[in-house]
C-alpha cells in the first residue's frame, strides 16, 4: 500500500506543478476583440428620376450596443409626386478601411430582406431586386412620393431582417408584420417631409 | 443495522498443535479503534481448539493451557464484522486488538424519521435515492432534485434546467460530484450543471449553507452527488437502462459495470448517451429543441478501513438546441413574440440541432486518498482538475456563420486536506484546508466582444466543525469557515460604456491602455469571507424531532455580476455588471419539525433568510442602437428577506396504498424598494397516490398531481417601446407571470427475474396526461412558447 500512497503523492505534486506552470498564461494580456460583421452605418440614397436633389438617410452607431444612441441624419426633404431610385448601403466603419456589409447581404439574399415602413401616406416603396426564389431583397428600391400641395410630415422606418419568413402573408410586398426573424438593423427616420 | 469492516487480511498457512509444553497463554485487550475505549463482552473464538471466551469490563481476555503452534482467533462483537487474528505461539503472548466499533461514516447520526441526514447534523437535508435516479435516467439533475420539497428549477426550455433551492440558484448553489466541487461557469442562468445523474447513487439536497466543509458561499444550498459505496467482496455487477420517449422521439441508454474485490480493490465504469429531437407543446412543435449528450466515468482504487485511495474521471458533452422562436433581436421583436399566440417560427418536427445552440463539455479528474490512525481519526487529501468548455452558437452571417459567439474555457485545479478526529468520545471534530486555482480563457476568435473576461482566481479556505452528543436526545454542531478569494481579470470596456458608468473616477487606476474605442483594464479584487454554521437536533420522543440551525455566510460577486457589459445575444438584452458590487451576506435561521411513526412521516422545514446586499439583475430601461431599442438589465443589490415553509407528508394506509403530499411556499421581498423579489417560485403542491403489490412482480403504480399557483407577488419592470410597423408605442410585458396550472402524471413498473441472477424492471410513464398547455414563471422561454405537452416514456432496466 505504501507504494501506492507514494505514487499518489507523486501524482498530486506533478499535478500541482503542472497547474502552477499554467499560471504563465495568465500574465499574457488577451487581445482586444474587434467586432466582426457589425453594421455601424446604413445609408439610403434616394435619387430622383429627372430633376431634383438626392435625399440621403443615414444612421451611424459607432459604439454598437454601447450606451450612445445612433447619429441619424436626413439630408433634406422629398419632392411631391416624384419617383426616386433608392440604394441601400451597409458598412462596418470599425474596420479601417470600412467593410462593405452590403455585399454579404447580397450573397445571402435568401436570408435577408430590407423593409421600408412609411407613415402618413408619404409614399410607397416597391422592390426592384429579388433573390433566387423570386422574393425581394430590398437593396434596390423605388420610392414614389405622394402628390401633395402642402408639406406632409411623417417617418420612414428601414429594417434589415435576418432569416425572415419571406413566404408569410404580405412579406414579399414589404409588410414586416409577419416576417419574424431577427433584426440586424432598424432605424426610424423622422421627420421625413414631402413638399 | 451498523456494520463494520474487517481490517486485517488473513493468510491461512494451516495449523497444527505441536510440542509438549501446553502451559502457554494468549492474553489481550480489545479496544475501540477510534477512541481506545475497552470493548466489553467481545467474543473470542479460538478456531484451532474451538473454544470460546469473552472480554471483561476492561476489555481483557485470557486463553490459557495452550500448546505451541499456530492459532487463529476470531474476535467478534455485536454489530461488528468479525476480525481474525493469527498467532504463531511459541511463548506467552499478549497484545492489544483493535476493533472497528463504529460505522465507517462516524458523523452519520442515526435519525429516526423520513429525512435522512447524511451530510449535516441539523441541516435541512433530504436525500434522493437510487431508485428515483434510475427511474429518471434520462432526466437532468435539475429535474430530479425537484422531487425535494422547496426545490424548483429555473429553465431555459426543457433541457437547460438549473436547480433553485428556496428561491436561490446559480452561484448560490454548490454542487458536489464525488467529493469534487463542480466548477462549470454556473454564473449564467442558461448554464445548466454539466453532470450526468446516472453517476450518482444518492443525491443529498441541503438547504442553506450548513455544509461548511464544501464551501461557505453556497447561501442557497448544496447538492451532493455520492457514488455507489464500495463493497468489500469479490463481485462483479452491472446495470443497463434503456428508454424511449414519445415527446421529442428521444432515447437514452446508460450502462455501468462494477468490479470489487474482497481485498479492497475496485474498478467501476459508466457510459451514457441520450438524444432527442424537437419537443412538442400541445399545439405545436418547439422547433430546434433537440439535444444530444454523452457521458462516461471511470473509478478505480483501493479501500480498506485504515487506508485507501481513488482515482476518478468523468466526462460529459452536451449539445443543446435553443428554441428558434426565442432568438429575437430588439424590444420590438419581443413585443411581437409575446403578443403572438403561437411561436413566430412554427415548423414540423426535426431531429437536427441548428443554430442557436450550445455545446458544452466538462472533464473532471480527481485523485484522493485517506489514512486512519488509531485513537485519532481519519486524514484525507484530494487533488482535482476540471475543464469546462462552453461554445454558444448564434445565427450569424457571412464568414462568421459557423463561428461560435461564445467560446469560454474554465479550468480549475483544487487540492484539499481534511481531518476527522473521532477519538474524543462524544465530540467529533472535522477540520481542513482547501486551495483552488482557476483560469478562465475567453477566446477572441469569436469576433464578438467577450461577455465574461479572461481572469485568474485563487481561493483559499480553512474550516473547523465540532459535533457533539450532549445527551441521548440532544446533539449539536458548530462550524467555522474562512475563505479568501482573489480575482485578477483583464477586461476591455467599450469607451462609451466606461464613461457612462462613471468608472473613470473610481477605477481610473485599473486602466492599462486606451486603444481607441475600447479601454483595457485590469480589475483585481480580494474578498474575505467568514462563515458560521450551528445547529441543534433534539429528539423530543421516539416520534418527534426538532432541528434548529443558524448559518452566516457570504458570497463574493461572480464574474458575470462584476464584468458583464454588452448585448447578451441569447437573451436579446444588454446586460451590465457592476464593478462596485461587494459580497452579499446571508443570515439564515432554519427550524424543522419531523414526525415519524408506522403510518405517518411528516417534515416541516421553515426558514428565514435575510440577505444583505443581495445581488440580482433587473431591467432599468432601454437603450437605442441602430439595431433598434434593447432592454437594459443591470446587476444591482438590495437587502432582501426570503421566508418560506416546505412540507412533506407521507401516509401509509396499508402495505399496498400510500400517499405523499409536498407543498412549498416562499415569500421574497426586496427591502430597499419594498417590492417583491423577481423570479421567486410560486406556491406549489405535489401529491401522489402509490399502489404497490409485491406479489405481482413488485408492481408499483403512482398517480401524481401537481398544482402550481400563479405568482402574484412580482415586481413590475414593464416598459414601452416604439413599434415601427404600427408607428406606436407598445408595452413590453416582461413581468406578468403566467397563470396557474395543473398537471397529472402516471407511472408504473414491474420487476422480473431473468437469466440466473438478473432482474429486469420495466417502467412506463405518462407525463402531462391531459396534454395541458401551460407556461412556467421560472422558464425564460415562457414569452415565446408553451411548455411541453404529453409525453409517454418506457424504460427497461436490467440489473446483473
Amino acid at each position: 500500500m505504501k507504494s501506492y500512497l507514494k505514487l499518489f503523492t507523486l501524482l498530486l505534486i506533478t499535478n500541482l506543478v503542472l497547474s502552477c506552470s499554467n499560471d504563465d498564461d495568465a500574465s499574457v494580456i488577451p487581445p482586444p476583440v474587434n467586432e466582426e460583421e457589425v453594421i455601424t452605418t446604413m445609408t439610403i440614397t434616394f435619387t430622383p428620376v429627372g430633376t431634383g436633389t438626392a435625399v440621403e438617410l443615414k444612421t451611424q452607431d459607432l459604439d454598437g450596443d454601447g450606451p450612445n444612441s445612433p447619429v441619424v441624419t436626413i439630408s433634406g426633404s422629398f419632392q411631391s409626386d416624384t419617383t426616386y431610385n433608392g440604394v441601400v448601403e451597409f458598412l462596418n466603419e470599425l474596420e479601417d478601411p470600412a467593410e462593405d456589409i452590403t455585399e454579404e447581404v447580397e450573397e445571402e439574399a435568401l436570408d435577408h430582406q430590407v423593409f421600408f415602413t412609411v407613415t402618413n401616406g408619404l409614399g410607397t416603396v416597391t422592390y426592384n431586386d429579388m433573390d433566387t426564389n423570386g422574393n425581394p431583397i430590398g437593396l434596390d428600391v423605388t420610392l414614389q412620393t405622394v402628390s401633395t400641395g402642402t408639406p406632409l410630415i411623417g417617418s420612414m422606418t428601414v429594417t434589415l431582417r435576418h432569416e425572415p419568413n419571406k413566404d408569410a402573408a404580405g412579406v414579399s410586398d414589404g409588410n414586416i408584420a409577419n416576417a419574424g426573424g431577427e433584426t440586424d438593423l432598424e432605424e426610424t427616420f423622422t421627420p421625413i417631409t414631402v413638399e | 443495522m451498523k456494520h463494520c469492516v474487517v481490517i486485517i487480511a488473513v493468510f491461512l498457512f494451516g495449523y497444527k498443535a505441536v510440542g509438549q509444553d501446553c502451559q502457554l497463554t494468549i492474553s489481550g485487550k480489545i479496544q475501540d479503534f477510534h477512541n481506545g475505549e475497552p470493548i466489553v463482552n467481545a467474543t473470542i473464538f479460538n478456531k484451532t481448539t474451538e473454544t470460546y471466551t469473552t472480554s471483561d469490563v476492561e476489555g481483557n481476555f485470557i486463553i490459557d493451557n495452550l500448546c505451541k503452534g499456530i492459532y487463529q482467533l476470531s474476535i467478534s462483537h455485536i454489530s461488528c464484522e468479525t476480525k481474525i487474528v493469527e498467532i504463531d505461539l511459541k511463548e506467552d503472548y499478549s497484545n492489544t486488538i483493535y476493533l472497528e466499533h463504529h460505522i465507517e461514516e462516524l458523523d452519520a447520526i442515526d435519525i429516526v424519521g423520513s429525512t435522512i441526514s447524511k451530510q449535516t447534523l441539523a441541516g435541512q437535508e433530504t436525500q434522493v435515492k437510487k431508485d428515483i435516479i434510475d427511474n429518471n435516467s434520462a432526466a437532468s439533475l435539475g429535474d430530479i432534485v425537484k422531487q425535494v420539497t422547496g426545490v424548483t428549477s429555473i429553465n431555459t426550455g426543457n433541457e437547460i434546467v438549473k436547480p433553485v433551492i428556496n428561491g436561490l440558484h446559480s452561484s448560490r448553489i454548490l454542487i458536489m460530484n464525488n467529493g469534487v466541487r463542480l466548477e462549470n461557469q454556473e454564473w449564467g442562468i442558461e448554464h445548466a450543471p454539466n453532470i450526468d445523474v446516472n453517476v450518482a447513487n444518492s443525491i443529498s439536497v441541503i438547504k442553506g449553507s450548513s455544509a461548511l466543509a464544501y464551501g461557505s458561499d453556497a447561501i442557497g444550498g448544496a447538492i451532493i452527488l455520492e457514488p455507489k459505496s464500495i463493497i468489500l467482496k469479490d463481485t462483479l455487477f452491472g446495470q443497463t437502462i434503456a428508454g424511449y420517449q414519445t415527446n421529442g422521439r428521444g432515447f437514452n441508454i446508460n450502462s455501468s459495470l462494477n468490479k470489487n474485490y474482497a481485498s479492497g480493490w475496485f474498478l467501476n465504469g459508466n457510459f451514457g448517451y441520450k438524444q432527442n429531437g424537437d419537443l412538442k407543446a400541445p399545439d405545436y412543435y418547439l422547433n430546434n429543441t433537440g439535444s444530444k449528450s454523452y457521458s462516461g466515468s471511470f473509478q478505480s482504487g483501493y479501500k480498506s478501513f485504515e487506508k485507501g485511495f481513488e482515482v476518478y474521471a468523468n466526462y460529459i458533452d452536451s449539445e443543446i438546441g435553443i428554441l428558434s422562436a426565442s432568438h429575437i433581436g430588439t424590444a420590438a421583436d419581443l413585443v411581437a413574440a409575446i403578443n403572438s399566440p403561437v411561436p413566430l417560427i412554427n415548423e414540423p418536427y426535426s431531429s437536427s440541432i441548428e443554430f442557436p445552440k450550445q455545446d458544452v463539455s466538462h472533464l473532471l479528474a480527481k485523485a484522493s486518498g485517506y489514512l486512519r490512525f488509531k485513537s485519532f481519526g481519519k486524514v484525507s487529501f484530494q487533488y482535482d482538475y476540471q475543464s469546462n468548455h462552453r461554445y454558444e452558437y448564434d445565427k450569424r452571417t457571412g464568414a462568421d456563420k459557423n463561428k461560435p459567439a461564445v467560446d469560454l474555457k474554465l479550468q480549475t485545479h483544487s487540492a484539499k486536506g481534511d481531518v476527522h478526529v473521532d477519538k474524543l468520545g462524544k465530540y467529533l471534530i472535522n477540520f481542513g484546508l482547501s486551495g483552488r486555482y482557476q483560469d478562465n480563457f475567453a477566446n477572441s476568435d469569436t469576433g464578438i466582444r467577450r461577455l465574461i473576461p479572461d481572469y485568474t482566481k485563487f481561493d483559499f479556505g480553512a474550516y473547523g466543525i465540532v459535533k457533539s452528543n450532549f445527551s441521548d436526545n440532544l446533539t449539536g454542531d458548530l462550524g467555522f469557515r474562512y475563505d479568501l478569494n482573489h480575482i485578477d481579470a483583464y477586461k476591455y470596456y467599450r469607451e462609451s460604456r466606461w464613461i457612462e458608468r462613471n468608472y473613470g473616477d473610481d477605477f481610473g487606476d485599473i486602466v492599462i491602455e486606451d486603444i481607441g474605442t475600447q479601454i483595457l483594464t485590469n480589475p483585481v479584487f480580494t474578498y474575505h469571507n467568514f462563515a458560521i454554521s450551528t445547529g441543534l437536533l433534539f429528539d423530543l420522543n421516539d416520534n418527534s424531532t426538532f432541528k434548529l440551525n443558524y448559518s452566516l455566510s457570504s458570497r463574493p460577486p461572480n464574474p458575470s455580476e462584476l464584468f458583464s457589459e454588452g448585448l447578451h445575444h441569447s437573451a436579446a438584452r444588454i446586460e451590465l455588471g457592476d464593478l462596485r458590487l461587494g459580497k452579499e451576506t446571508s443570515n439564515r435561521f432554519g427550524l424543522s419539525y419531523l414526525f415519524d411513526n408506522d403510518k405517518f412521516n411528516l417534515t416541516l422545514d421553515s426558514y428565514f433568510n435575510r440577505i444583505n446586499d443581495y445581488i440580482f439583475i433587473r431591467p432599468i430601461g432601454t437603450e437605442d442602437t441602430n439595431r433598434g431599442a434593447f432592454p437594459v438589465w443591470e446587476y444591482t443589490k438590495a437587502d432582501a428577506n426570503l421566508i418560506g415553509l416546505d412540507t412533506n407528508l407521507d401516509y401509509y394506509l396499508n402495505k399496498i396504498i400510500s400517499f405523499n403530499v409536498k407543498a412549498s411556499y416562499i415569500y421574497g421581498q426586496n427591502l430597499d424598494e419594498d417590492l417583491p423579489l423577481i423570479d421567486m417560485p410560486s406556491f406549489r403542491l405535489n401529491s401522489t397516490i402509490f399502489y404497490s403489490k409485491e406479489e405481482w412482480n413488485s408492481f408499483n403504480a403512482s398517480l401524481n398531481y401537481v398544482f402550481v399557483a400563479e405568482q402574484d407577488r412580482y415586481p413590475d419592470y414593464n416598459f414601452e417601446t416604439y413599434i415601427a410597423s404600427t408607428d406606436s408605442y407598445e408595452l413590453v410585458d416582461i413581468s406578468t407571470p403566467p397563470p396557474a396550472y395543473n398537471l397529472f402524471n402516471f407511472q408504473a413498473d414491474m420487476t422480473f427475474d431473468v437469466f440466473k441472477k438478473s432482474k429486469l424492471t420495466v417502467l412506463a410513464r405518462v407525463d402531462n396526461i391531459f396534454n395541458t398547455s401551460y407556461r412556467e414563471y421560472l422558464n425564460r422561454l415562457r414569452y415565446f412558447a408553451d411548455d411541453t405537452g404529453r409525453n409517454i416514456a418506457v424504460q427497461l432496466q436490467l440489473n446483473y
